[in-house]
């Protein structure tokens, strides 16, 4: 026994890179460029036992300047840093975050994709992103679970049918695909719906059918690698604390981790928008309230598509995981705590079980909430701001996720060149010139 | 869930009973203002992370509008008081500094 026993140690000492179980520790080597996810990977990493996986992306520590620094490591700012790097070539760039990557709305967020907006510069930006997220997976090498499974959005008052219509007619000349489907036609795509409730019966319905969604975390993950691999750095616990400037143009930033300098600046934060934009001396007409949304326990399939009832607030989807996923209405009232109120789930939730009575049985599993920016007209802001070199996103109120990658292309464009043809009509002077792009019934969450 | 006493009725009401009015004290600027003036009066709004003060009405109630001194932060409510007022009462701005030591918020300290 013993000298076959010795005979195996020889064997493996004398291959030990392809034939024993390898030391975890000497793969996880940082690389200049990251190994490709595919098919071939998987049975690569599955012949050695899995323990050749890389980080996804390399968590950095501040240097002393950057050419363009992004506050904000959610979805909004890991995609304006990818397309200055892909897009501009602008490489040089740090990303910073007071959190985690993604922990903020980017994980909040109830996925659903759409774009079926009223107005043109809406439907330019929301559709430029959704037609981005279908080809995500491939651009970034990672799976995003793009899910094309379609959007309604019920007409349950004459109202409603009447604000649908007029939208499915601008996204027919928008050339954003929509129809105004009849009562009969949303039945047949979600039979688990009652068309006859008594308060709110359902009239129609705006259908997208590629609307739908994509999973929240590997949009941010997924940018994130894809950032890394161009030599960004991603710094995570780092918040910003003021913004260094000389007269009108700014400096850098004062973070925990010390002062950084940049030529650019970008702020992407959401909710705390207004937070920044006060360190930087200025106002922005955004107020900041929660938006909060559930999980049920997982079934069964049992919806196929994504379904938004506006009048009653409330709007639903099916995870992969089964669970039926609920979003309702914001808050009417100043908040930063990122803490919903029951009383909005019972309300939500009320609401829902009329036009699906199977849910009144569901057990629910869990609810957050989130902080969004909301603006006077319910669209968003992508803008230059009276600091020079200082650049805002933010305003996405309650529908942020679905424009992420359209919304980095813009921020991108506008950082590297100073003017980007999807984002001129979002200034935060707007406002002040009557020019709104209101889009408080597109929006499609109650506020 | 925020819980709030009208001033006017006593009443310690939860949130469903009352119905939120934005930001407190706003200056009306009319016809005759300057276009900032205007601007930032139709939209640009409060929003701070920490002390706050707010409309409210008790519309399930007694059905009056009253203000109240809210964090935003903590959900923290330091007080209401009657709407018939430019400013927040002095009672309500020392409770403020009682428990947040060199607050302000626009030209309130």
């Amino acid at each position: 026994m013993s000298q076959v026993g010795c005979v195996v140690t020889h064997w493996i000492v004398g291959n030990e890179q392809d034939k024993g179980i390898p030391n975890a520790q000497s793969k996880n080597r940082i690389r200049n460029h990251m190994r490709r996810y595919s098919a071939f990977a998987i049975a690569r990493e599955g012949a050695r036992y899995h323990t050749g996986w890389e980080r996804a992306w390399k968590s950095s520590e501040p240097k002393k300047r950057y050419d363009a620094i992004i506050v904000g490591a959610g979805g909004h700012g890991l995609a304006t840093a990818y397309y200055l790097g892909k897009n501009h070539g602008i490489k040089n760039v740090a990303i910073l975050e007071k959190g985690w990557l993604g922990g903020g709305n980017t994980g909040r967020n109830t996925t659903i994709i759409r774009s079926n907006y009223l107005q043109d510069p809406s439907a330019a930006i929301y559709e430029k992103a959704r037609s981005l997220y279908e080809t995500m997976s491939q651009d970034l090498n990672y799976n995003v679970m793009f899910s094309p499974r379609g959007v309604m959005m019920l007409a349950q008052t004459e109202h409603e049918i009447r604000g649908y219509e007029r939208t499915a007619h601008a996204n027919a000349l928008q050339g954003v695909a929509t129809e105004f489907i009849s009562p009969q036609r949303v039945k047949e795509l979600v039979p688990i719906i009652n068309i006859h409730g008594p308060r709110y019966p359902v009239l129609g319905a705006l259908w997208q059918p590629r609307g739908g969604t994509a999973r929240h975390d590997a949009v941010a993950w997924g940018y994130a690698r894809a950032c890394s691999d161009m030599g960004m750095d991603i710094i995570q616990q780092c918040e910003v604390t003021g913004v260094r400037r000389d007269g009108d143009k700014v400096l850098g930033v004062d973070t925990t981790k010390g002062a950084i300098d940049c030529d650019k600046l970008g702020v992407v934060v959401a909710g705390h928008s207004g937070v920044l934009a006060d360190m930087a001396g200025f106002r922005l007409p955004i107020e900041s309230v929660a938006l909060q949304a559930l999980v049920s326990e997982p079934i069964k399939p049992c919806m196929d598509v994504v379904v938004m009832a506006n009048t009653v607030h409330g709007y639903m989807s099916q995870s992969d995981k089964g669970e039926m996923v609920i979003g309702g209405g914001a808050d009417g009232y100043n908040n930063y705590t990122q803490r919903g109120s029951f009383h909005h789930i019972e309300e939500t939730v009320r609401a829902l079980v009329e036009t699906f009575p199977m849910i009144s049985r569901l057990k629910m599993l869990r609810q957050w909430g989130g902080i969004v920016d909301m603006t006077g007209d319910r669209s968003p802001i992508i803008s230059k701001t009276p600091v020079e070199n200082m650049f805002i996103n933010c305003g996405w109120g309650t529908g942020g996720f679905k424009a992420i990658p359209g919304s980095g292309w813009a921020m991108a464009e506008l950082m590297a060149k100073g003017a980007s043809p999807l984002a001129d009509e979002f200034t935060m002077w707007r406002f002040g010139e009557g020019k709104f792009i209101d889009e408080s019934v597109a929006a499609g969450v109650a506020h | 869930m925020l819980l709030l006493e009208c001033p006017y009725c006593g009443a310690k009401c939860e949130e469903t009973e009352l119905s939120p009015g934005g930001e407190a004290h706003i200056k009306r600027y009319g016809p005759g203002s300057s276009d900032q003036d205007f601007e930032a009066y139709l939209f640009m709004r409060e929003n701070p992370k920490g002390v706050h003060f707010e409309r409210w009405r008790h519309v399930y109630g007694c059905g009056k509008w009253f203000h109240a001194a809210r964090c935003t932060q903590s959900l923290e409510v330091f007080g209401t008081y009657a709407a018939q007022t430019f400013e927040p009462p002095q009672e309500i701005k020392d409770k403020i500094s009682a428990k947040r030591p060199g607050w302000s918020w626009r030209d309130f300290s």
